[in-house]
């Protein structure tokens, strides 16, 4: 109990590294994830595609990022528990940051895909249930949260098959589809916009002190998504079309109004990263915070520290700035075989997906919802070859993750807690 | 490639390499062209630098063709059967094999065209390219197709080739009974062996249509199955 008094601020400093730390990680390994079909359509350049990623993922962070924050602060754990052992509480939200951080780098240093969710609910997990008692651990909000792994995955894969269908149905198979794309990748554009303002309004701006009522809400969701639909139409108009308008040539131009379309669907995609992986960092670093701060007291209900948000949002960022771009080169290095026809498909139903999840607490695997969607557009049809190898690979990789963030948090437990008593 | 990216999950196409590969198939029978105008002007040196011309596309694209099917391995998921993808490519190989057959087994024997044929005989083997072209045509749809998903408005395009192939095989048909009775009429006045040459060759450039045709039947099955 007095360590947490004498020694509080240093634990809050050596958390709010640590998350830090970990924030760093995400963004430096899932940048890949959130930017790269954008990138490898050739939509964007790596700089274009650098700059949305920062400035997306931290206002997903800091607009959307408090509701997944909470669950991963509270939910795992039955902190009623940790009563009368607070700093073992402060302890094993450290050791799992710091697991989980280890983990992302040595896997991105071998080049394994692994997800940061994954990681930190594993490592959260592993200290509870073996470092103090199996009680610890809130089994039935665990079980929703591995549930969702299986769910997220096909509810995007579903969501990218309907999304690609409709395009087909609509644009490609038709006698103008030029004609017929002008005319509807705006409505995609709508679409898009309206998920993403409405779960930012409903679920982001309580923190920041404005709290919009629900039928202002949709209104404003709605204002915002015409607001993008017409900012993409302007620069539809604004393409240079190829005029020799023979058979060969047509699709070509269909791919050109899809990628503005892939641009807005990309900031989507990074603000729901941000939204949704930024509390795999801060979640633990705000809990040791609010332990800290109230003197052992577990509170049900703190609010968010105002810094830790921003710091997990710079943190990505940071990630981003300092990595993003190498992992970035090399995939526009490697061919890619994906047209923004498609790639805005899986990037717009995994977006959609993550921001659903992150709206009811969920923390979920962006990896996941991204490779879920891709499997959708590739099930519709509209990939040429997809490698079932790798998809095994990733999902071998996420299995692995949930042990091994376990194992490593549970080592940092024991020698934090005998170190300091 | 980084594999701890999603960019992993997207295989390398197989319909690019394979439009490539019909390509130049097509470039390789097209040399027939020049090849028996050389061999019509008796100009052997000539026609030779085309047989090796002819020799080297069929070389490239057996290397294409291996290329492709050791890029296709068991574990891709795939709009079309893979069976279905890699049996087409064997069907458009062997257009260009046959292309230097015909011209091997001409230059080998300095075999040329009786003068009273040779009018029927460029007709015959222009129509027979023409049968390539279309296949060529029909299979460059590949990627158009995958746009649509295989369905609709695209099917029926590549449909009405197909179907435009097999008018073209007909003509081909009667051409040669054309070119055999032509034949018969003024063998005995040639050395037997050319003749039984003759008819071969006849035959060779018609199935080079007979092979376009089956590339055809096998982009229908192919079709079929979405």
């Amino acid at each position: 109990m007095d360590i947490l008094i004498t020694h509080g601020p240093m634990l809050v400093m050596i958390a709010a590294i640590v998350g830090f730390f970990m924030a760093w990680g995400i963004g430096a390994n899932d940048v890949a994830n959130a930017m790269g079909t954008s990138v490898g359509s050739k939509a964007l350049t790596i700089k274009q595609a650098i700059i949305i990623a920062m400035v997306f993922e931290f206002a997903g962070a800091y607009l959307a990022g408090g509701e997944v924050t909470s669950t991963i602060r509270k939910g795992i754990i039955d902190p009623s528990y940790f009563t009368d052992i607070p700093h073992l509480l402060v302890y094993g939200m450290i050791s799992a940051l710091l697991a989980a951080a280890t983990w992302l780098l040595v896997a991105s240093a071998l080049g394994w895909p692994v997800s940061t969710t994954h990681s930190i609910v594993g490592a959260i997990i592993g200290f509870a249930a073996i470092g103090v008692s199996m009680d610890t651990v809130v089994w039935g909000k665990v079980g929703g949260i591995v549930g969702s792994w299986i769910v997220t995955p096909l509810l995007s894969g579903v969501i990218a098959f309907l999304i690609f269908n409709s395009a087909q149905k609509l644009i490609f198979d038709t006698e103008q589809p030029l004609r017929q794309a002008k005319r509807w990748v705006p409505l995609y554009m709508f679409l898009a916009g309206f998920v993403l303002s409405l779960v930012t309004i409903k679920k982001g701006l309580k923190h920041i002190g404005l709290d919009v009522g629900t039928v202002e809400g949709y209104v404003y969701a709605v204002a915002v998504a015409a607001i993008v639909a017409i900012v993409g139409k302007f620069f539809i108009a604004r393409i240079k079309f190829d005029e020799t308008a023979d058979k060969q040539s047509h699709y070509v131009n269909v791919e050109k109004v899809f990628a503005v379309l892939m641009v807005i669907t990309a900031c989507c995609m990074a603000f729901a990263h941000g939204s949704n992986d930024v509390a795999n960092a801060i979640g633990p670093l705000a809990a040791v915070v609010s332990i800290v701060g109230n003197e052992g007291q577990i509170v049900k209900k703190a609010a968010l520290e105002w810094w830790i948000l921003p710091l997990g949002g710079l943190g990505i960022v940071a990630g981003l700035a300092i990595f993003g771009h190498r992992v970035i080169a090399t995939i526009g290095k490697g061919i890619t075989h994906l047209t923004p026809s498609r790639g805005f498909a899986a990037e717009l139903a995994a977006a959609c997906t993550v921001v659903i999840a992150s709206g009811t607490g969920l923390p979920i695997s962006t990896t996941q919802t991204l490779v879920g969607a891709v499997l959708g557009v590739g099930m519709a049809r509209g990939i040429a070859a997809i490698n079932l190898g790798v998809v095994r690979n990733i999902v071998v990789s996420w299995v692995i993750t949930l042990p091994v963030g376990a194992g490593l948090s549970i080592v940092f437990f024991w020698i934090l807690s005998s170190s300091l008593g | 490639m980084p594999n701890n990216s999603i960019l992993g999950v997207f295989a390398k196409s197989p319909i690019k390499p394979l439009e490539k590969h019909i390509r130049i198939v097509n470039k390789c029978a097209r040399q027939l062209h020049p090849f028996f105008d050389a061999v019509k002007a008796k100009d052997w040196d000539r026609a030779a630098k085309m047989r090796k011309e002819i020799s080297q596309l069929e070389k490239d694209a057996d290397a294409l063709k291996r290329q492709l099917r050791l890029e296709l391995p068991g574990g891709l998921f795939m709009p079309v059967d893979r069976a279905d993808l890699l049996e087409l490519l064997t069907q458009q190989d062997r257009i260009a094999n046959k292309a230097k057959d015909i011209s091997g087994r001409v230059i080998g024997r300095e075999l040329s065209i009786p003068a009273d044929l040779e009018n029927d005989f460029f007709k015959y083997l222009a129509r027979c390219l023409d049968a390539i072209d279309m296949a060529a045509d029909a299979i460059n749809e590949l990627d158009d197709l995958l746009e649509t998903g295989f369905r609709g408005r695209e099917v029926d395009l590549v449909e009405k080739m197909i179907h435009k192939l097999d008018e073209i095989e007909d003509d081909t048909d009667s051409m040669q009974i054309g070119l055999r009775t032509g034949l018969l009429a003024i063998e005995k006045d040639l050395n037997p062996v050319d003749v039984m040459f003759l008819y071969q060759i006849i035959e060779w450039v018609g199935d080079l249509a007979d092979l376009a045709e089956r590339v055809g039947a096998r982009l229908e099955i192919l079709l079929a199955k979405n």
